[in-house]
């Protein structure tokens, strides 16, 4: 496996393993308020709908040019990877609240004991909120495992690596039956969105027709430096997050 | 009509989410690339721009938060 297979590999698998996280906080609330068996069939139906998603557009993706393929997966990636890391830099900072697994499942919880009893046999809002919320937690990996895969022609790799991730997840869930709340995801969040952007700078600017210096070696450094700079943000909007603070505090004070 | 409307909303929604200056950055800077390497290296574009684009968009959304 060579290095930048091996970086595909972790970043599906973290993205993966974060998107996953949230869609069983949403299948458990509905499942264990109302109706395991529609919540799993829901889920279920997601899971066959995204395999679907990544068969269809799988091979079209990998039938383009390679420099075309590039740039368009590159610009891709690079928007989902500031994406990414903006909301990473901003939970970090303390400037946007950590993403809680236990509070949305209260009120995931909430909302489905709301919506009425139940019916006998599929109950429709169970499968729609477990339908729903797995396939939109997973559009987004579908889209990474597609990019990712396609532009290697590894996308079988990046599939496995989804799998193992949603596997993995699965498992933890079922072993503790709850939220799994103690997920550092913002960590996980912080080391995908530095993939995605590094990934995105360096194959968007060959799909450009840019050309690196030291080739593929070159995202050894990108890599690294995309990390530096996230982790310099951090630190320059954490001092003016609690600067701003003191001045409030010290304004409430006066 | 109102189908298409709402999936080329969804698919604009998906891709450039909540920060469509960071997209048309990426676009523009994309662009030069392409362009400058008509000529000559231009691998050095892209690095600081998106710098400059992930310092604009946490800028822009720390000075939204209430």
């Amino acid at each position: 496996m060579t290095g930048s297979e091996f970086g595909l590999a972790i970043s599906v698998f973290l993205a993966c393993a974060v998107e996953s996280v949230e869609a069983l906080t949403i299948v458990l609330a509905v499942g264990s308020t109302r109706s395991w068996r529609s919540a799993l069939i829901g889920a279920g139906a997601a899971v066959i709908a995204l395999t679907a998603i990544t068969a269809a557009l799988g091979p079209g993706l990998t039938s383009l040019p390679i420099n075309t393929l590039r740039l368009v997966v590159g610009g891709l990636l690079l928007v989902f990877g500031l994406q990414w890391l903006r909301k990473a830099i901003l939970r970090a900072t303390g400037l946007k609240a950590l993403h809680d697994e236990d509070e949305a499942f209260r009120e995931e919880r909430a909302a489905a004991a709301a919506a009425g009893a139940p019916h006998d046999g599929l109950d429709a809002y169970s499968f729609a909120i477990s339908f729903k919320g797995v396939l939109l937690e997973g559009l987004e990996v579908v889209f990474i495992v597609l990019t990712f895969g396609a532009n290697q022609h590894r996308v079988g790799l990046a599939a496995l690596a989804a799998a193992l991730a949603i596997l993995a997840v699965v498992i933890a869930g079922l072993a503790v039956r709850a939220p799994l709340a103690r997920v550092p995801e913002n960590a996980m969040k912080f080391s995908v969105g530095v993939m995605l952007t590094s990934f995105g700078i360096f194959w968007g600017a060959e799909g450009a027709g840019a050309r690196w210096p030291g080739g593929d070696a070159a995202l050894l450094a990108v890599a690294p430096a995309v990390l530096a700079f996230s982790i310099l943000l951090v630190w320059a909007f954490r001092r003016t997050n609690n600067a701003e603070t003191l001045e409030l505090g010290e304004g409430a004070g006066a | 009509m109102k189908r298409v409307r709402a999936v080329v909303s969804g698919v604009w929604e998906f891709v450039a989410g909540d920060d469509w200056v960071s997209a048309a950055g990426i676009v523009l800077a994309l662009s030069l690339t392409a362009l400058i390497s008509e000529t000559s290296a231009a691998w050095f574009v892209l690095p600081p721009a998106v710098a400059g684009l992930l310092t604009l968009s946490v800028w822009r959304a720390a000075r939204q938060r209430p």
